[in-house]
């Protein structure tokens, strides 16, 4: 009736899983509580769960993101905790235990921390800077982040039912096959990301579509601003790899499931296949993480320093080299297989190509600041650690990338090292910068300057902290992954480490206290303005938080910085443009269809994993049956009346009218 | 810090980096010219979807292809495909397309007896290739040849049948749009899907071919 699942799948023998679901269950219970005794529950269905709004749903990817974050560090805590215990003694976690920590650590932040936040700023920012009203596909984008979501979900639930991967995060067979795994670890893992997987790659042609064929009027590809480049990069690489890891992880699950010989060690199997094609996704990945970081820094790093990005031309064409040489490199993760002298060289050439285009964009960031009035908020104080973190984590990319250094520093901490500070130096940089510039545009007021500068200190500092003695241990011959250790020269580094990641827990302490103290403090923080950066692009037309429309009528635009030309020609001829002649709108209907349809991938993804065929059946029939259900709606949008656009952007047109006035008082 | 505005403006403005000189004359934003019409989008949009599914193929084809030889001592390609039963199969699902071709050409003229039949036949011919199919493999596993038997025989039934999943989800996306025509009419929004499931199905088709080839043509040549 159930398949594999019993009592016995819950581990009540393990005190940590068990405290932790605990109190993670218990968060949960009070959340749901209070928003029902609140009453806040038909708003919240409403307005948020079958909002199909780009806005809301780009939101709800950055809170899934930022949640999933908490739980990943605390992976990372536990880690670095074992690994400062763990000399010549067994530390507190058990093998079996801490295999799963840092397997599930890895999958986390990259799937469930860096992808939702990226795609989470890229669903919020795209169309607004493109002067449209939403994506290609409202729907299918409520889609892709509930899907998303189910991921999440399954990957949390194996905390508490079962177990999860004691594989590492790309679960290399013949490992992760049947022989050698036998249990729901590897299956959580595989059919987790299988779900989430689809929603990624639909947002991504949902996105692609966008960038392509919706833009407003005059908004030519050389005018839009580079961050709708660098998503378009990030979306067509989706567009090319994410089929790619659904092939794999479905070869791998066929023979886990099936009995089928795609890599394992009988029967012709060619488990080196595996890696090769896992790599195939796997490097475009890291270039679908940073290329939207690229595109908030040339953002913010040209807003606060009020001047136009230096290289725009050079900067498409960067974003675009990369977006191309990212799938030419991917052998550079295995060059210890053996393909062979030749080979390895291609590829070590190739990965150093990249530094190339990279390195154009940091001089242009350079180059933008330079002579500009630069303003030290907090977006450009990430940037600015970025732009050091960065270029050393590129140049130890570059060490590993020659393949004879690569033989020596394979699996070593060293290449821990490197990735963490090209991911966290730059993705998770550059999504906090996100965070900070769009976040009066989400919500109408500005976060806490002084604690957004503590947490960036921290984290900032933390980072070398918990990373710098990485490199050096990795120096020192250790390998990554190790449960304990006997070499008396590598504890002090890990102590160190140790230390630099409570530090980045105090950075994110100082984050949630920001979040806590801008809400509490907001009436002193609204942005009446809409514009509170002195920004350059499209989205600082709109009022803070923006109409569901987004724009009353969709702005003309007439060269690069479409914003700034606008700003300045007002200011020039101090009063706004013509009143425009307002007409009713229409928008998408809201749709629970992606929520139900997760509800049907959750338990259809769960059953899969405990073998329970029947409930399989079922929830594939039912995530048809919303399908089909869908698909037989009557009337896909409504109405917004031309008077009530009048109004709101009336409303917006006298707060540039108060501001434009203040502006022309002599200092 | 000077926030001022606001949407429509005047003039060529000021671009600083001598880029997007080409940029199109003042428009409102209402009507049919502000942003390409829905058919297009939907079917940019669906185009975009059937490449990355080619690319899903084109890693099971790189399979087949390394695993081709790992016959671990059984069967080979050359003993068992059958390419007069396979050439049954493609004209089935050749023919399938053509009908679903038919049934755009009747839709595009609004006659509903015609798009019925037309995609009935779409939809009984590419069942005709799931049975034959089906049946080859059964035949296959009870020879001894499953796709369990080794690696060459898993990557074959993996792709071929990746293949014919497509095909059967698609029967279930033709029937929908039966009944969607059926009772919804020729709605624009219904149009658009027909658009895509047509395409959908001939996307199919041009796989089909590279199996054909890259499978069967070489494998018993």
């Amino acid at each position: 009736m159930f398949g594999k699942l019993t009592w016995d799948a819950i581990p009540f023998d393990q005190p940590i899983p068990m405290a932790t679901s605990a109190v993670v269950g218990a968060v949960l219970l009070g959340v749901l509580l209070w928003v029902w005794l609140k009453g806040y529950v038909p708003y919240i269905w409403r307005e948020w769960i079958t909002s199909v709004d780009h806005k809301r749903i780009g939101v709800m990817y950055c809170l899934l993101g930022l949640v999933m974050l908490v739980r990943g560090f605390a992976d990372a805590l536990m880690m670095r905790s074992q690994q400062a215990l763990a000399f010549n003694a067994p530390g507190y976690l058990p093998p079996e235990h801490y295999d799963q920590i840092f397997s599930a650590h890895g999958t986390i932040m990259i799937f469930f921390v860096a992808m939702p936040l990226v795609v989470g700023l890229m669903n919020f920012a795209v169309p607004l800077q493109l002067g449209v009203r939403d994506v290609a596909f409202p729907t299918l984008n409520s889609v892709s982040f509930w899907l998303t979501a189910t991921g999440v979900l399954l990957v949390n639930l194996s905390l508490v039912v079962g177990e999860f991967a004691r594989t590492g995060w790309l679960a290399y067979p013949p490992l992760s096959g049947s022989t050698y795994s036998p249990g729901v670890g590897v299956d959580y893992y595989l059919w987790s990301l299988q779900i989430a997987g689809i929603g990624t790659l639909m947002g991504g042609i949902n996105l692609a579509t966008t960038i392509l064929k919706i833009r407003a009027p005059g908004m030519s590809y050389m005018r839009m601003p580079v961050f709708c480049w660098t998503a378009l990069a990030s979306n067509m690489m989706i567009i090319a790899a994410f089929p790619v890891l659904t092939a794999t992880f479905a070869m791998l699950l066929l023979d886990r499931y099936l009995g089928f010989h795609f890599f394992t060690n009988e029967a012709g199997g060619n488990a080196m296949m595996f890696v090769n094609l896992i790599w195939v996704w796997g490097h475009p990945e890291v270039y679908i993480l940073i290329l939207p970081a690229f595109g908030v820094f040339s953002e913010v790093v040209s807003t606060f320093s009020s001047k136009p990005l230096f290289g725009y031309r050079s900067m498409v064409a960067a974003t675009m080299a990369i977006c191309v040489l990212a799938f030419f490199v991917w052998l550079h993760h295995f060059f210890t297989m053996g393909a062979g002298a030749d080979v390895n060289a291609v590829f070590g050439i190739a990965s150093m190509v990249i530094a190339v285009p990279t390195g154009v964009k940091i001089f242009n960031w350079l180059f933008t600041m330079y002579g500009g009035r630069l303003r030290f908020n907090v977006p450009l104080l990430w940037s600015l650690g970025f732009m050091i973190t960065f270029v050393i984590g590129g140049m130890t990319g570059v060490l590993l990338a020659i393949p004879p250094a690569d033989f020596v520093l394979h699996n070593s901490l060293f290449l821990v090292a490197h990735f963490h500070n090209v991911i966290i130096g730059g993705v998770v940089f550059g999504l906090f910068a996100g965070y900070t510039y769009w976040f009066p545009k989400a919500f109408g007021f500005t976060l806490d300057e002084r604690l957004g500068k503590a947490a960036f200190w921290c984290w900032f500092l933390g980072f070398y902290g918990a990373f710098g003695p990485l490199y050096a241990v990795g120096l020192l011959g250790m390998t990554r992954r190790m449960q304990h250790y006997d070499v008396a020269a590598w504890h002090p580094w890990l102590l160190v480490a140790m230390g630099g990641a409570l530090l980045i827990l105090c950075g994110i302490g100082f984050q949630v206290a920001q979040l806590v103290v801008s809400i509490r403090t907001r009436d002193q923080r609204r942005d009446l303005t809409g514009d509170p950066w002195d920004g350059r692009s499209l989205e600082w037309v709109t009022p803070s938080p923006p109409p569901a429309f987004n724009f009353a009528v969709l702005p003309d635009v007439h060269g690069y910085e479409a914003y700034w030309g606008i700003k300045q020609r007002a200011i020039e001829t101090q009063h706004l443009a013509e009143e425009p002649d307002y007409q009713p709108i229409e928008l998408p209907r809201n749709s629970p269809t992606g929520f139900v349809t997760a509800f049907f991938a959750t338990i259809t993804g769960f059953s899969l994993i405990w073998h329970i065929w029947w409930l399989v059946v079922l929830g594939l029939v039912g995530a048809f049956a919303t399908f089909v259900v869908f698909a037989w709606r009557d009337v896909p949008e409504y109405e917004i009346p031309a008077d009530d656009v009048a109004r709101i952007d009336r409303a917006r047109r006298a707060a540039r009218a108060a501001a434009l006035a203040d502006l022309r008082k002599p200092a | 810090m000077s926030p001022v505005d606001t949407a429509a403006a005047g003039p060529a403005w000021s671009d600083p980096n001598r880029v997007g000189l080409h940029g199109r004359s003042a428009l409102t934003g209402h009507g049919d010219r502000d942003v390409a019409s829905k058919r297009i989008i939907t079917g940019y949009g669906f185009w975009i979807y059937l490449l990355s599914d080619i690319i899903m193929f084109s890693a099971f084809f790189a399979a087949y292809a390394v695993l081709a030889d790992a016959t671990a001592g059984g069967p080979t390609a050359r003993q068992i495909f059958k390419l007069d039963y396979v050439a049954l199969e493609t004209a089935c699902l050749l023919a399938s397309s053509f009908a679903g071709g038919m049934a755009s050409v009747a839709a595009s003229v609004r006659s509903q007896l015609w798009t019925q039949i037309g995609l009935l036949v779409t939809g009984l011919l590419g069942f005709a290739f799931i049975v034959l199919e089906v049946r080859e493999f059964t035949s296959l596993i009870a020879a001894g040849a499953g796709p369990t038997r080794s690696a060459f025989l898993t990557s074959y039934f993996s792709l071929v049948g990746l293949h014919g999943v497509h095909v059967s989800v698609g029967l279930l996306w033709l029937g929908t749009m039966m009944a969607q025509i059926w009772v919804k009419g020729f709605r624009p929004d219904i149009m658009r899907r027909l658009l895509c499931f047509t395409l959908f199905w001939h996307a199919l088709d041009i796989i089909w071919v590279a199996i054909l080839t890259m499978v069967y043509l070489m494998g018993a040549g």
